[in-house]
């Protein structure tokens, strides 16, 4: 497979939002700066974190400013695509930064193309998910599993998905998620009764990813970032 | 010379128009060829469209918020 792309994975850590979008944009100018050569995909956990996408409302956000300091949920405005999101403790976060010239150059089968990975992803530890365009995201049932809000530039994509693990829930109600009032949100934990253990979803994560996306991990020479 | 800088194609899945984001220039600034000139947003993607030639930006025809079709365009350069 030696046509194959490299991929170096990285994570998953546990970083701010603020932190981790500064490592996104140095990745993805490295990305560019490499005609689309070196890609990535960065692993992650937010602290609590409450994310405004371009198309998100302030009024989606459901609890004041000064409630959510009180409960330590930072609220970021952000240049992804999508509406207002959840971020915190016990959900996997995947921001891949790839060049789309292999794919297409099309954000939107690119996003049909995350959902696919979460879709296989959630199956293999027999969670029957699936993908229900044109509502972007992926879904157990009618409950949203998964969420997704891209940027790019120059072809190289970055932000990316987010996917409930074990995440505490009641968190989703400080917001309206997606700007979808009524939606049920589900994690890997509520569907199987137990979650795997997440390094085991990180892992797999970045083995599926490879899998649909037809690319190879890089060979890393240490580094602790790097999930091994 | 002028170079119109239009909506370029989104891909097949993609929808043929996207929402202005917003300017990172103003009308009448030299911009270079390759630079970000605007942030567009569909339904969950943001990205930038470059410059395609360098010089001064003569006019911007299109604000935020407005929907733009692909192919329209959006700023004349003028080198």
């Amino acid at each position: 497979m030696s046509g194959r792309a490299e991929l170096t994975v990285l994570g998953p850590d546990r970083m701010a939002y603020e932190e981790a979008f500064e490592e996104q944009v140095r990745l993805r100018d490295d990305c560019i700066a490499s005609g689309g050569a070196r890609s990535y995909l960065v692993l992650l956990e937010h602290p609590p974190t409450i994310t405004v996408g371009r198309s998100g409302k302030t009024e989606e956000v459901l609890t004041g400013e000064r409630r959510l300091a009180e409960q330590e949920v930072a609220l970021v405005e952000t240049n992804r695509g999508g509406r207002v999101t959840f971020h915190g403790p016990g959900q996997l976060v995947g921001y891949p930064i790839i060049h789309l010239g292999r794919r297409g150059l099309d954000l939107h089968r690119y996003m049909r193309d995350l959902e696919t990975w979460l879709v296989k992803l959630c199956r293999s530890f027999g969670v029957e998910a699936h993908a229900d365009s044109p509502h972007t995201g992926v879904w157990v049932g009618d409950r949203k599993i998964a969420s997704i809000g891209i940027a790019a530039r120059r072809w190289v994509t970055y932000h990316g998905v987010a996917l409930n693990v074990d995440a505490d829930l009641d968190w989703f109600r400080l917001i309206v998620p997606c700007g979808l009032s009524g939606v049920e949100m589900t994690s890997l934990e509520k569907e199987l009764g137990a979650a795997p253990p997440f390094q085991e979803v990180a892992l797999r994560a970045a083995d599926v990813f490879c899998e649909h996306f037809e690319m190879r991990r890089a060979v890393t020479t240490g580094g602790e970032r790097r999930i091994e | 010379m002028t170079v119109e800088m239009a909506l370029p194609e989104l891909g097949d899945d993609a929808p043929d128009e996207a929402e202005v984001s917003f300017w990172y220039v103003e009308v009448g600034e030299h911009v270079k060829d390759g630079q970000d000139m605007v942030e567009m947003v569909t339904d969950k993607a943001a990205f930038t469209v470059p410059a395609p030639a360098g010089g001064r930006l003569a006019s911007i025809l299109v604000t935020e918020g407005d929907r733009v079709k692909v192919g329209d365009t959006l700023a004349i350069i003028e080198d």
